[in-house]
């Protein structure tokens, strides 16, 4: 045959995602680091049984003074390790279904202005722009003001608040796929919209939301953090922000209390990164291997 | 002393040789050609020359650019050769050109750069070098965007800026590959002009040996980064020596070419590429296997019947009353420059685009009022292949998913039947069953048109719409894909609507030519007819454009054409 046939090699196949995860470096370290963290929340309640928000110890121990409060004590004579561990369970949670609800309504509403364009379109875009105008972490305060300040006003009041980035973003991504003759051809053949958007369109447009969303859980995580910070979040739920809030009035004195949850956000918000931009590269099909 | 002078040049990226061993020399007035295909270097040697190539690229051998070796010169001195003693001009006159500038601002700022002009004279010089490359309206589009500009001028523009130093060598690499035919002949000629005038050295970089007939002095023709014949124009022409050369000229499909699919087939080059050893080249007999002669259509009833079809977008009127038949069998030949509404009348022969009025009619039924399960049944046996292989082929997935998601859209339920028709359909456009499991970019240019027109025919379709599915190839993959379509045709009785901008390839390809221009059909014939008796004026222009053409010789022009000062 000509050039063009390839050499009758014995059946290859493209590796998974996963594997060409697996062999990313910056997304091992990131799904280590993140799975740590995960672990720590989940384990919370057995490593330390009890309410973390209970004073348990002398006031302003300093970490390795007592080893039984190996990170030390607050001024209410809190122990810090408790509190870091089960804020880690409150601000997961409040990051993961804020971000998932962010990218629920940002998708969907994104898919549909950009793929169908038009009236539509432009109503829902103009929708956008009303959540874009407003400074999202007030709208956040009043959303969060307005109902009580438990787990699913503040994940849902950050989820609102955070869409409009993902339907834009996706937006742009399907009015530029939709003219592609790969969707072309789909049409021609006769798929129906919905199998477009999933199938055609929505893989291609994944790579950017995924790293996206990395970034919004990170950012969910630091607004939580500002919330509690400024004394707006569950007062009845041990979170980083809050021990950062309190912290901050003995910084002089004891600053290891503002120092670890910080270290532990940025701990979260660096695996969250890395394993987005891993997430990106795998995602790639041009950077995945042909195992022949 | 020689303008340019290449001695061994050697450029590598990571571990793969891009150009290995290439030496020629280059003279002042001279126009050499360098011609091979996607992924032989020529690129790559430009961009060598030029200094353009990206960090990772690891150099060797010599670049004597009047004497003084490029390679080894500090890159201040190199800045200033580029843009002054060296002009490029690339490919896609689009994307070379900065939207948001005025092309004044853009022309002036290179003079700005090399010279010591002010604000003032330099305007008044870019304005003279638009007249030099016969922009219509000089003063008036030095104001003006890119996007204000058809392709054409926008090419033209490029050119003005690649000659406004007064370069004394200049590159052109594929210059006029994105253009129309018609479009393509007076770009070909304004540098042929520009060269003699200015007594340049012009390095011409192409894929079409059409081009180099009638434009370089002499060739060099490459493959996987080799030179394998460097011989003067008319030589190579006449006497090919490297049999790739023989096939390239025998591939490309030239104004004077006499061929068509129902006497020869074309030739196709074979490279056999052996490990350790030299690569070898042939070419494949271009004469059909026995009992593989194509029949010619009988000319039964239309199977697609268009009647005064109008349509268009807003308040533009794209296509005006067409009309046009496909016959069982037949391949009818649509030619038009881009423009022209080609693509959108394959968008509403699809459905994809509702008529305004007018009927198509498929197989005697107005696919109009298709519905549901009707329309499914319909689109089975209408398909597309289409220009891009690139962009024809969703990168997420995999050649058996392409296929079957197909497959089971249209109800094939069993699993084993599925395997069976996708083997099947894979042999008979000549790819690896081993394909299957393969992702599109794993692909070259020609193996992704051959997926694509898999998908196209793995529902057994009856028309295949081709909206240009050669003209984004190199010429002996379009050779090689010709001759699959062809092929294809007997073996399962498709009627082929075959779109090109390219008069050449509908010439080998149809039995039927139906010319178009701004939404109207003005000229139908055969191709035989349509080459000697044109009727239409538009016809002739389009005939006279193609490369090769028989043009009246252009006089040598005299020097006085220069309307500015030299040696600023």
């Amino acid at each position: 045959m000509t050039t063009a046939v390839l050499p009758n090699a014995p059946t290859g196949y493209s590796e998974s995602v996963w594997t060409a995860l697996l062999r990313n470096p910056s997304a091992l370290i990131g799904a280590t680091m993140l799975a740590l963290v995960l672990t720590l929340a989940l384990l919370a309640g057995t490593l330390y049984p009890g309410d973390p928000l209970d004073m348990v110890a002398m006031p302003m121990l300093w970490p390795g003074d007592d080893p039984g409060y190996f990170l030390g004590s607050d001024s209410l004579g809190r122990d810090v390790a408790a509190g870091i561990a089960h804020g880690a369970r409150g601000s997961l949670l409040i990051a993961a279904s804020a971000t998932l609800i962010s990218v629920l309504i940002g998708g969907l509403v994104g898919a549909l202005a950009g793929y169908h364009g038009g009236k539509l379109g432009d109503v829902l875009m103009r929708l956008c722009e009303v959540f874009q105008t407003v400074p999202s972490f007030l709208l956040v305060i009043v959303i969060v003001a307005i109902g009580n300040p438990t787990l699913g006003v503040i994940a849902l009041a950050i989820g609102i608040s955070s869409w409009p980035t993902v339907a834009r973003l996706v937006r742009a991504e399907f009015r530029t796929l939709r003219e592609a003759d790969f969707v072309t051809a789909a049409r021609s053949l006769g798929f129906g919209n919905s199998a477009i958007i999933l199938r055609e369109i929505l893989p291609n447009a994944l790579a950017p939301l995924v790293v996206t969303t990395s970034i919004l859980i990170a950012q969910a995580i630091l607004v939580e953090a500002g919330l509690a910070f400024l004394g707006m979040s569950d007062p009845n739920q041990a979170s980083w922000g809050a021990m950062l809030g309190s912290g901050r009035e003995q910084i002089a004195s004891g600053w290891y209390l503002t120092a670890l949850p910080g270290l532990a956000i940025i701990f979260v918000v660096l695996a969250l990164n890395l394993l987005g931009d891993g997430l990106n590269d795998a995602l790639n099909p041009r950077l995945r291997r042909y195992i022949p | 002393m020689s303008l340019l002078d290449v001695r061994g040049l050697r450029v590598s990226y990571d571990n793969a040789d891009a150009v290995k061993d290439l030496s020629f020399t280059l003279q002042a007035g001279e126009t050499l050609a360098l011609v091979g295909e996607s992924g032989c270097g020529k690129s790559t040697t430009a961009l060598a020359l030029m200094g353009l190539l990206p960090d990772n690229a690891r150099l060797g051998g010599q670049v004597l650019f009047e004497g003084r070796d490029l390679l080894v010169m500090p890159p201040r001195q190199r800045r200033q050769l580029q843009g002054s003693a060296q002009g490029m001009i690339f490919q896609d006159p689009l994307s070379s050109l900065n939207p948001v500038l005025t092309l004044g601002e853009q022309v002036s700022e290179i003079l700005l750069t090399h010279t010591d002009l002010t604000r003032r004279q330099a305007w008044q010089r870019a304005e003279e070098l638009f007249a030099l490359v016969q922009l219509p309206r000089p003063a008036a589009h030095l104001r003006e965007y890119p996007q204000h500009l058809s392709g054409g001028q926008r090419q033209r523009v490029v050119i003005a800026m690649a000659i406004a130093c007064q370069p004394r060598l200049l590159i052109a690499d594929e210059p006029t590959t994105a253009l129309d035919v018609s479009v393509q002949a007076q770009i070909l000629e304004l540098l042929a002009r520009l060269r003699g005038e200015l007594g340049m050295g012009l390095l011409l970089i192409t894929h079409d040996l059409g081009v180099v007939g009638q434009h370089a002095d002499r060739v060099i023709v490459m493959h996987d980064g080799h030179a394998l014949e460097s011989r003067s124009t008319r030589d190579l022409i006449e006497h090919p020596q490297h049999p790739y050369s023989r096939g390239l000229l025998q591939a490309s499909l030239g104004a004077e070419h006499k061929q068509h699919y129902l006497s020869n087939r074309l030739a196709e080059i074979n490279v056999e590429r052996q490990p350790e050893q030299a690569t070898r080249y042939g070419v494949k007999s271009t004469l059909y296997a026995p009992g593989r002669q194509p029949r010619a259509p009988t000319g039964n009833p239309a199977l697609l019947k268009v009647s005064d079809l109008t349509t268009g977008y807003g308040n533009s009127t794209v296509l005006d009353r067409i009309s046009l038949e496909v016959g069982e069998r037949e391949s009818v030949g649509l030619v038009g420059e881009s423009g022209c509404g080609k693509s959108t009348l394959s968008r509403t022969l699809l459905r994809l685009l509702p008529a305004r009025s007018g009927t198509i009619e498929f197989d005697g039924r107005d696919i109009a009022s298709l519905k549901d399960e009707s329309l499914l049944g319909w689109r089975r046996q209408v398909q597309m292949i289409f220009q891009d292989p690139y962009a024809a082929l969703n990168p997420r997935h995999s050649v058996e998913s392409i296929l079957d998601r197909v497959q089971r859209l249209h109800g094939q339920t069993d699993p084993g039947q599925r395997q069976q028709a996708r083997f099947a359909v894979l042999d008979a456009v000549g790819l690896a069953r081993s394909s299957l499991a393969r992702l599109p970019h794993q692909f070259s240019g020609g193996q992704r048109q051959r997926i694509g027109i898999a998908r196209a025919l793995i529902l057994k379709p009856r028309l295949v719409i081709c909206d240009e599915p050669v003209s984004a190839l190199d010429v002996s993959t379009q050779a090689q894909i010709l001759n699959l379509l062809v092929e294809l045709r007997e073996e399962l009785g498709l009627s082929y609507l075959f779109i090109s901008h390219d008069l050449s390839v509908v010439r080998y390809f149809a039995d039927r030519i139906l010319v178009m221009e701004q939404g109207q059909i003005v000229e139908q014939a055969t191709p035989q007819t349509l080459w000697h008796s044109p009727r239409h004026p538009y016809t002739r222009r389009l005939l006279a454009a193609i490369p090769g053409a028989a043009a009246p010789e252009p006089a040598p022009q005299p020097v006085s054409g220069l309307r500015f000062a030299v040696g600023w």
